[in-house]
């Protein structure tokens, strides 16, 4: 693989695979608030 | 009032958890797409250079509208026209077209999973010997010339009655008993599956020179508008926003749920499998060329030939031929079936809102005319071409038109983006300022319609791949108009006397205050 292509594949991987783990920590660090219970479904 | 909202409420169904509705939303997100056509769009887009312009519909069009479809589905809290019947009454329409569009989605969708879960088996002794395609279009297909027939094949309607009666069997369960589990099972699944299949592909000869076809940035390329509209297209076709999916899924959430930060979840997760899937796809195609003594441009495509025609040749040569076959059709399957599940879904949720149905019963009369529509038309000998045709239209002149007509409607004729950015702030743990309001009213509806006057322009001036114009004008451009069409006129239903039409959220509220 040339090196353009490698840098700009752990570009690609440190921004899109980054910004998952980032988001992730994200929603885990302000949890919310979660429904009681199962709603029924009829 | 408020006992009759709960009662609804209780009815409709929600998931469990904000972890079920997340991985459902994956699920939906991930689909086909994300396999068969990210790897080719970006390689075909200037490679590494890609990257800059998908960032930017990402973060410019892509996420604004799925955080548009969440605000909407979970602030009105119901599906897509109920959602919008709660917006104003004059927007019903725009629901029930999403709902239409859904149903013709759902007909042939169903159809790839069925050829892909035949694949699957067929890898085990690569039934298509040395002509992929010979056979996908000959024994297999049995393709015969373009129409539409009643000739079934047996390897195709098979496999077709399977998928609907387990996506029914899910659709019956309800939402968390059946979406959210089948999410729960199948994400993970789909997930290490195709790190699996990255994996072997990785180790195949010839996979760095995939890899350096695809990743080796074309710089001129960003240049070209060429370029721009396809990563805005690619981001809004595989992210699943604009037809009603978010906005049911959402409406099946907690009141108080963090939006925003799961939109970002499921943006980035949607898009960190696309260039897994970048990587897998490239890996073996460049192991392909390598075999073949050719170039990796001359290998690569998208698609169903990517599909079913490439890696069954790529299964042929590769070592451990029948793992990649298992693990490529099965991944195909899980990501579509969990993606199936989720269209459907928005049809059975507005038919439920609408006319008060149980989950069981709303799901055999929206399932059962699916399934038998998807039957005869698709396990045809003509099957292929109906599902070409519709698939090229119903994504560009129905998802898209929708899509702009929606954000558009929201912004500008009904004003409601303020509310919904506050409503969406208001538990979010992810703020997002007056900025978002600019990019769902003037910044993706700009970007989206370009791309689709350019669209209808190339469909009118060369028709789609050379099919009878009866054809094309019953099955394309016909069915884009009938689901307008079909849509507003099921606006003009009465609701139930005891759906509750007003904003769930204000007499939410005001219980809270009152107790």
């Amino acid at each position: 693989m040339s090196t353009s292509a490698i840098i700009m594949m752990l570009i690609a991987m440190t921004i899109l695979w980054g910004g998952l783990a980032v988001s992730i920590w994200n929603l885990n660090r302000s949890r919310g608030e979660e429904p009681g219970a199962v709603q029924r479904d009829l | 009032m408020s006992s009759t909202i709960e009662h609804s409420e209780d009815d409709r169904g929600a998931f469990s958890s904000r972890k079920v509705f997340i991985l459902a939303a994956i699920g939906s997100a991930v689909g086909l797409g994300n396999i068969w056509r990210f790897p080719y769009v970006a390689y075909e887009n200037g490679g590494g250079a890609f990257l800059i312009p998908y960032l930017v519909a990402l973060l410019t069009a892509g996420l604004p509208f799925l955080l548009l479809d969440y605000g909407l589905g979970h602030r009105y809290r119901g599906s897509a026209p109920l959602a919008f019947r709660r917006v104003h009454r004059s927007a019903e329409g725009l629901g029930w077209w999403q709902v239409a569009i859904c149903f013709v989605i759902a007909v042939y969708y169903a159809a790839v999973i069925a050829w892909a879960a035949r694949y699957a088996f067929f890898s085990f002794d690569k039934a298509w010997g040395d002509d992929p395609e010979g056979f996908l279009f000959g024994s297999y297909l049995q393709a015969g010339d373009p129409g539409i027939g009643l000739d079934f094949v047996s390897g195709v309607t098979v496999p077709l009655v399977l998928v609907w009666v387990a996506v029914l069997g899910i659709m019956a369960l309800g939402v968390q008993k059946g979406i959210g589990a089948v999410a729960m099972i199948f994400i993970p699944i789909l997930f290490i599956a195709f790190i699996a299949l990255v994996v072997v592909a990785l180790t195949l000869d010839g996979a760095s020179a995939g890899l350096d076809a695809l990743f080796t940035p074309d710089w001129g390329a960003l240049g070209e508008t060429s370029v721009w509209i396809a990563a805005f297209g690619q981001i809004f076709f595989s992210l699943s926003v604009g037809f009603g999916i978010m906005i049911t899924y959402a409406s099946y959430v907690g009141r108080r749920s963090d939006m925003t930060g799961s939109g970002l979840v499921v943006g980035f997760a949607n898009s960190g499998f696309e260039l897994l899937a970048g990587i897998g796809v490239f890996a073996a195609l460049g192991f392909m060329a390598t075999a073949a003594g050719t170039s990796v441009d001359e290998v690569a495509t998208d698609g169903l030939g990517l599909a079913f025609i490439a890696f069954p040749a790529i299964i042929n040569e590769a070592p451990a031929g029948a793992l990649i076959g298992v693990l490529f059709f099965g991944s195909l399957v899980v990501a579509g079936v969990t993606s199936l599940v989720s269209v459907i879904e928005v049809v059975i949720s507005a038919v439920r809102d609408k006319f008060e149905m149980t989950r069981i019963g709303a799901s055999m009369a929206v399932g059962v005319p699916a399934a038998l529509t998807s039957i005869i038309l698709l396990g045809t000998t003509t099957g292929v071409y109906v599902l070409d045709i519709i698939d090229h239209f119903i994504n560009r002149f129905g998802i898209l038109v929708v899509a702009v007509a929606s954000m558009l409607a929201l912004s500008w004729v009904f004003r409601k983006t303020s509310l919904l950015r506050e409503h969406l702030n208001r538990d979010g743990s992810v703020h997002i300022g007056r900025w978002w309001q600019w990019l769902i009213g003037l910044v993706a509806p700009a970007a989206l319609t370009f791309i689709l006057v350019s669209e209808f322009i190339n469909n009118l001036e060369e028709p789609y791949e050379g099919y009878p114009t009866w054809m094309l004008n019953t099955l394309g451009w016909g069915l884009a108009v009938a689901v307008i069409l079909l849509g507003f006129l099921a606006a003009r239903m009465p609701w139930r006397d005891n759906t509750f039409l007003g904003d769930p959220e204000i007499h939410a509220q005001q219980d809270e205050r009152s107790s």
